[in-house]
C-alpha cells in the first residue's frame, strides 16, 4: 500500500523586540548566564507582567504577511506546568483567543499551507548541564515568542522545508526576527503521520520536538515515514507521543507520551487586560508592511533579471533592499544583480554573512559603477578589481572608481586602433569576408598597447568603424 | 482620644512641635513590640526604623517641613515584598527569603518617610481566617488574649489595635483586612479593585485582592488610602482612572443618603452582632437617610464563586515555589528535578495551602474546568452587574463586617468550610470589585469589638470615608489596648 505523508508544524519565532514581552529586560543574545534578568523574568513572587505592545505589533505585522485575520480581541493565558526553566511555574501564553487567526503560506507551486492561528507568548529560560551540576539560565524568560501553527497541510519533504523557508523570509522581511535556526530564534515542532492513499482519515499523530535545523527536519521526516509505515505495515499500531531526533543516530526517538493539551489547565491570566485593537490601527499597520519577497522577486524579473538570479537576491532581505537602492536610476539592474549575487556573494561566503549583509560599499556607489560600465567608461575587469579593492576595505568605492579614471593612462584610441588595424592586414580581409571573430586579434593587440585599460567593447566599435571607411575609400 | 483627629494627625503635629522626637517615637514602638506577647510581628527592622527616624529628626530639626505621613511609625502584612527585608508570607516555604526588589506599596510609603517597624504575622501565604495557619504560629487577640485577632491579616490588625505600629498595610483577597479589624475593633478598607498597586504583593488570588490600610480610626485610614491610591505602570490591573481624593471631603454633608441592608447577610449572625449593626444603621436616621431593607440572593452565590475562582488562580500562583530559584528547597536525597520539587512542596507548604492547590487545580482539569471555572466566571460577573444595578438604587449598603466576634483558637477544628464562612459577609465585595470598610460599632458582652462592614460602588470610597466619618465622630469604639498609648 501506498502512503500519504501528513505533516503539520508549530513554529517558535523569537521576536526581535527592543524589550522582553513582560519587563523591560532587553532582548540580546550571547549575555554571562542570569546577568539580563530581573525580578519579573525569574518569576519573583509578587512580581507582575505589562505587556509589550511593541511585541503584539510585531506579531500583527507577522499574522498580516501570513494573509491571517487580526483578531481585535483576544487574551492572554496561563499555561500551567512545572519545569526548573519555567520561572513562574506556568507561561503567559493564548488559547482561547489568539491575536491572528486562520492565514496562509502560499508556495512557488501554488499549494497554500493553511494557518490555524498565530499566537504570543514568553520563552523560558535553559536548562545547562555542567559537570559540577545543572543550572538554569533565564536570561531568556520572558522573551517575546510568537506560535505559528500550521494546519496539517504539508504532505512531503520538500513542501516542508519551502514551508519553514518561508516563514524564515516573511520573519526577515517584515522585520519582526532574524529567525535564524542555528541561533534558535526560529524552532520548530513537527506533527507528522501517515495515511493510505486513498483514505481521508488521519493517521496516529507523532510529535517531533525542538527541531533546530532544516537539514534535521527533512532526516528527521524521511525516517519518521519510514518507520511509521514500518509499524503499520508489519501490523502495527502507532501510539500517539512525542520523539526527540537523534541528531547523530539520526533517528527519532520516544521522549514520553503526550498528554492531552488542556492538562495545562489553561485559564486567563489575571494580571493582564484583554488585548483589544482598534481596526484602523490595523490597517496602518498593514499599510506600512515592506514589499514581501514574492512581489520584489516579480518586479526583479520585470526589470529583465533572469529568475534565478532573483530568487537569489530576495532570499536575503538585506540584499533585496541593497539591491532595491542601487537600481535607483540605474543603466543595468542585470549587472547589478550579477555582481551582487557573484562578486559579492563570493567575497561574504557564509550564509549569516549574506544575511547580514554588511559590507564596505554602498549602493549609490554600486549604481555609479555600473552606469560607467554601461557607458563604455569602464571596462568590466578594471571594475571588479575596484569593486574587490572596496569590498577588501580600501577605500570607497567611488573615490577608487575616481581615483583609477583619473589616473588612467591618456591615450588616443581611435589612433592606436588605427595602427593595430594596419599592422594586421589578414585579420582584416578574414572579417571582411564574414569571420568577426578574427577581430580579436587586432583587440587583443590594442589591448597590450593600452594594457588593459582600454574598454574592448568600444575599441572593437572603432575598429569596426575604421575597417568599413577604409572599404568606402577603396569602393570609390 | 480626641473624636476629630486620628493618631496620624496626632503624632504629625506633636513631631512638627517637637514635643517628641522621631527617635524617641520609635524606640517607644520597638520596645513595646518587644514586650508584647501577642506574636503579631514576624520580623522587626530595629535598625533601618531607627535609620529612618533619625534621618526624619534631622530634617526637623533643619526646620524643614516634613509630610503628614513622614515619621509615622507602621507595619506591613509580611507579604509586601521589601528589599533586603525578609519577606515569609507565615509561611516556611519561605522562612528564610529576603526579596531584590520592592512592592510599590512599601516605596510609596517609604518616599513618604513613614518609619517602617516590621513585618507581620499573617495566615500561610494569606490563606486563613484566624491567623492559625501561620507557620510562624497563631497571633492573639489584644481584646481577648484566647481569641484569634482574625485573618489573614491578623499581626497587622493587631499591632494597630494594640500599639504596636501607628498604622499597618493589609491585604484582602476575601476579607482579610476587614474581618481581622472587625475582630481587633479597628478600621479597614478593602479599596476598589484596581486603586491600589499590587506589584510585589504575594499573590493569593490575583483578580481580587487589594491592599488597604488598617488604621485606628476613619480619618488616618483616608490618609493612608489618598497616599496609596495611584495608578502603577508595573501592575497592568492598576486603573488609570484619577482618584479621589477623600481626606477633604470627610466632613462633608451625608444628607438623604439612602441605605440598603441585603438580610441574607444578616442571617447567621450572632444575635448581639445583628443589633449592634442595625443600630449603627439606624444612627444616619438623623441625617435624612432612608433605610431599606431587601433580600440579595446573588450575595449567596459569591463564596462558592470566590472558592472556585480563588482556588484556581491560588494553585498556580502556588506553583512557582518548587525550591528552584528561591525560598526553602529539600535538603535531603531526591531521585530527580520532579522529585526535588515534589518533596520541597511537600515539606514546606501547610496543610491549608495544599488544600486549597489541590482544589484549584481541580477546578482548572480538564473535565471540570468549563462546569466550574468557567460558570464561576459568567456568575462573577452576574454578581457584578447586580451590584451595579444595586448601587442605582442604595448608595451604601451596610452588613455586619463577621456574623460573630472573634472567636478560640482551634474553633473550627478540622472543619475548613466552617473557616471560610467566617467571610461570608466580606468576600462580596471581592467578587463585585466594589470598595468596603469596616469600622468598629460596639462591643459584645464578652468585651470583644463588632464591626460593620459598609459598600459603595467603584470608585466612592470618598463616599465610605464620609459615612464612616460621620459615625465615628459620634461613636468612637476603636482603643488602643496597651503598647504605645498616644495622648499629647
Amino acid at each position: 500500500m501506498k502512503y500519504n505523508l501528513v505533516c503539520g508544524f508549530e513554529t517558535h519565532i523569537e521576536l526581535s523586540t527592543k524589550e522582553k514581552l513582560f519587563c523591560p529586560c532587553k532582548v540580546k543574545f550571547g549575555s554571562e548566564p542570569n546577568s539580563n534578568c530581573c525580578p519579573i523574568c525569574i518569576g519573583a513572587p509578587g512580581t507582575l507582567p505589562a505587556l509589550n505592545r511593541e511585541a503584539v505589533i510585531y506579531a500583527i505585522k507577522m499574522g498580516l504577511a501570513l494573509n491571517c485575520k487580526i483578531n481585535l480581541f483576544s487574551k492572554m493565558e496561563r499555561k500551567c506546568y512545572f519545569y526548573p526553566d519555567l520561572a513562574k511555574a506556568y507561561q503567559i501564553s493564548q488559547n482561547d483567543l489568539p491575536l491572528c487567526g486562520p492565514g496562509f503560506v502560499e508556495l512557488d507551486s501554488g499549494k497554500k499551507i493553511r494557518i490555524h492561528h498565530i499566537h504570543i507568548e514568553e520563552d523560558a529560560g535553559k536548562i545547562k548541564n555542567e559537570s559540577d551540576g545543572i543550572y538554569v539560565d533565564y536570561n531568556r524568560s520572558g522573551v517575546p515568542l510568537i506560535e505559528i501553527v500550521s494546519e496539517p497541510d504539508i504532505s512531503s519533504i520538500e513542501e516542508a522545508q519551502e514551508y519553514i523557508e518561508k516563514l524564515q523570509l516573511t520573519a526577515r522581511y517584515v522585520r519582526v526576527s532574524d529567525a535564524r535556526m542555528q541561533e534558535g530564534s526560529i524552532r520548530c515542532d513537527v506533527n507528522i503521520s501517515v495515511k493510505p492513499e486513498n483514505s481521508d482519515k488521519l493517521g496516529t499523530r507523532i510529535e517531533i520536538k525542538n527541531m533546530n535545523s532544516i537539514s534535521f527536519i527533512a532526516k528527521a521526516l524521511k525516517y519518521e515515514y519510514e518507520r511509521q509505515v514500518d509499524v503499520l505495515e508489519s501490523g502495527g499500531q502507532l501510539i500517539q507521543e512525542t520523539r526527540r531526533f537523534n541528531e547523530q543516530k539520526n533517528c527519532t526517538e520516544g521522549m514520553r507520551e503526550k498528554e492531552d493539551a488542556s492538562d495545562y489547565g489553561y485559564f486567563p491570566e489575571p494580571n493582564l487586560p484583554s488585548i483589544c485593537l482598534e481596526q484602523e490601527k490595523v490597517d496602518e499597520i498593514k499599510k506600512n508592511l515592506p514589499e514581501m519577497y514574492y512581489s520584489r522577486k516579480k518586479r526583479y524579473i520585470s526589470l529583465g533579471v533572469p529568475e534565478k538570479t532573483a530568487s537569489l537576491l530576495v532570499k536575503y532581505v538585506n540584499v533585496s533592499d541593497f539591491f532595491d537602492s542601487a537600481i535607483k536610476n540605474c543603466k543595468s539592474p542585470e549587472r547589478v544583480a550579477n555582481l551582487i549575487i557573484g562578486q559579492i556573494f563570493s567575497f561574504l561566503g557564509s550564509e549569516t554573512e549574506k544575511e547580514e549583509f554588511k559590507i564596505s560599499v554602498s549602493p549609490q556607489d554600486l549604481n555609479y559603477l555600473v552606469n560607467l560600465i554601461a557607458d563604455n567608461k569602464l571596462n568590466m575587469a578594471s571594475a571588479k578589481n575596484l569593486l574587490s579593492s572596496a569590498l577588501e576595505g580600501k577605500g570607497n568605492l567611488k573615490d577608487l572608481i575616481d581615483k583609477f579614471i583619473s589616473e588612467s593612462p591618456k591615450f588616443d584610441l581611435k589612433a592606436i586602433c588605427s595602427d593595430c588595424t594596419e599592422a594586421c592586414p589578414e585579420a582584416v580581409q578574414d572579417y571582411l569576408n564574414g569571420k568577426e571573430k578574427a577581430l580579436q586579434a587586432i583587440i587583443g593587440k590594442v589591448m597590450a598597447k593600452t594594457r588593459g585599460s582600454a574598454n574592448a567593447a568600444e575599441a572593437k566599435n572603432i575598429i569596426i568603424s575604421i575597417i568599413n571607411e577604409k572599404k568606402d575609400v577603396e569602393k570609390n | 482620644m480626641s473624636k476629630n483627629k486620628g493618631l496620624i494627625r496626632k503624632i504629625h503635629d506633636a513631631l512638627v512641635a517637637k514635643k517628641v522626637s522621631c527617635l524617641e517615637l520609635t524606640s517607644w514602638y520597638l520596645r513595646e513590640i518587644e514586650k508584647s506577647d501577642l506574636n503579631a510581628f514576624i520580623t522587626v527592622t530595629k535598625e533601618q526604623a531607627l535609620e529612618s527616624a533619625k534621618k526624619v529628626d534631622e530634617k526637623i530639626n533643619k526646620g524643614e517641613k516634613i509630610g503628614l505621613l513622614e515619621g509615622v511609625p507602621m507595619s506591613l502584612k509580611d507579604n509586601f515584598s521589601t528589599k533586603g527585608i525578609l519577606t515569609t508570607c507565615g509561611s516556611k516555604m519561605l522562612e528564610n527569603y529576603v526579596p531584590i526588589y520592592n512592592a510599590t506599596v512599601y516605596e510609596i510609603l517609604k518616599n513618604q518617610g513613614c518609619v517602617l517597624l516590621g513585618k507581620n504575622n499573617q495566615d500561610q501565604f494569606a490563606m486563613g481566617s484566624s491567623n492559625e495557619t501561620s507557620y510562624f504560629g497563631p497571633v492573639k487577640n489584644p481584646h481577648d488574649k484566647t481569641k484569634v485577632p482574625g485573618g489573614s491579616s491578623g499581626g497587622a490588625c493587631a499591632s494597630v489595635a494594640s500599639g504596636l505600629a501607628a498604622f499597618a498595610i493589609g491585604h484582602d483577597t476575601g476579607g482579610s483586612i476587614r474581618q481581622p479589624a472587625a475582630f481587633c475593633g479597628i478600621v479597614g478598607l478593602k479599596p476598589t479593585y484596581g486603586a491600589i498597586s499590587r506589584y510585589g504583593i504575594i499573590p493569593l488570588a490575583s483578580s481580587l485582592e487589594q491592599a488597604g490600610p488598617l488604621t485606628l480610626t476613619v480619618e488616618d485610614n483616608s490618609i493612608v488610602y489618598d497616599c496609596l491610591a495611584a495608578h502603577d505602570p508595573k501592575d497592568e490591573t492598576s486603573s488609570k482612572i484619577e482618584r479621589k481624593k477623600t481626606f477633604n471631603s470627610l466632613d462633608d454633608s451625608i444628607e438623604g443618603l439612602k441605605i440598603g441592608i441585603p438580610t441574607n447577610c444578616f442571617e447567621g449572625s450572632d444575635k448581639e452582632v445583628y443589633d449592634a449593626v442595625e443600630k449603627a444603621a439606624k444612627f444616619y436616621e438623623k441625617f435624612g437617610a432612608k433605610i431599606t431593607y431587601f433580600a440579595f440572593p446573588e450575595f449567596d452565590l459569591s463564596m462558592p464563586v470566590y472558592c472556585v475562582l480563588g482556588r484556581a488562580e491560588t494553585a498556580s500562583n502556588m506553583a512557582c515555589f518548587d525550591g528552584i530559584r528561591y525560598g526553602y528547597k529539600y535538603k535531603g536525597e531526591y531521585s530527580d528535578v520532579n522529585d526535588l520539587m515534589a518533596k520541597t512542596r511537600s515539606k514546606a507548604l501547610g496543610d491549608e495551602v495544599k488544600r486549597r492547590i489541590i482544589l484549584g487545580s481541580y477546578v482548572l482539569n480538564t473535565g471540570y474546568h468549563d462546569a466550574l471555572y468557567k460558570k464561576s466566571l459568567g456568575v462573577k460577573k452576574l454578581i457584578t452587574d447586580k451590584v451595579a444595578e444595586k448601587f442605582e438604587e442604595f448608595d451604601i449598603l451596610i452588613t455586619p463586617t463577621s456574623p460573630t466576634t472573634a472567636f478560640g483558637f482551634n474553633y473550627a477544628g478540622d472543619d475548613p468550610v466552617k473557616m471560610q464562612l467566617a467571610d461570608i459577609c466580606v468576600v462580596n465585595a471581592n467578587i463585585a470589585e466594589i470598595p468596603a470598610l469596616s469600622i468598629p460599632c460596639g462591643y459584645d458582652s464578652n468585651n470583644l469589638p463588632i464591626g460593620m462592614q459598609i459598600m459603595s460602588k467603584c470608585w466612592s470610597e470618598d463616599l465610605l470615608f464620609r459615612v464612616a466619618y460621620k459615625y465615628e465622630k459620634e461613636n468612637f469604639f476603636a482603643k488602643i489596648i496597651g503598647g504605645v498609648q498616644f495622648e499629647i
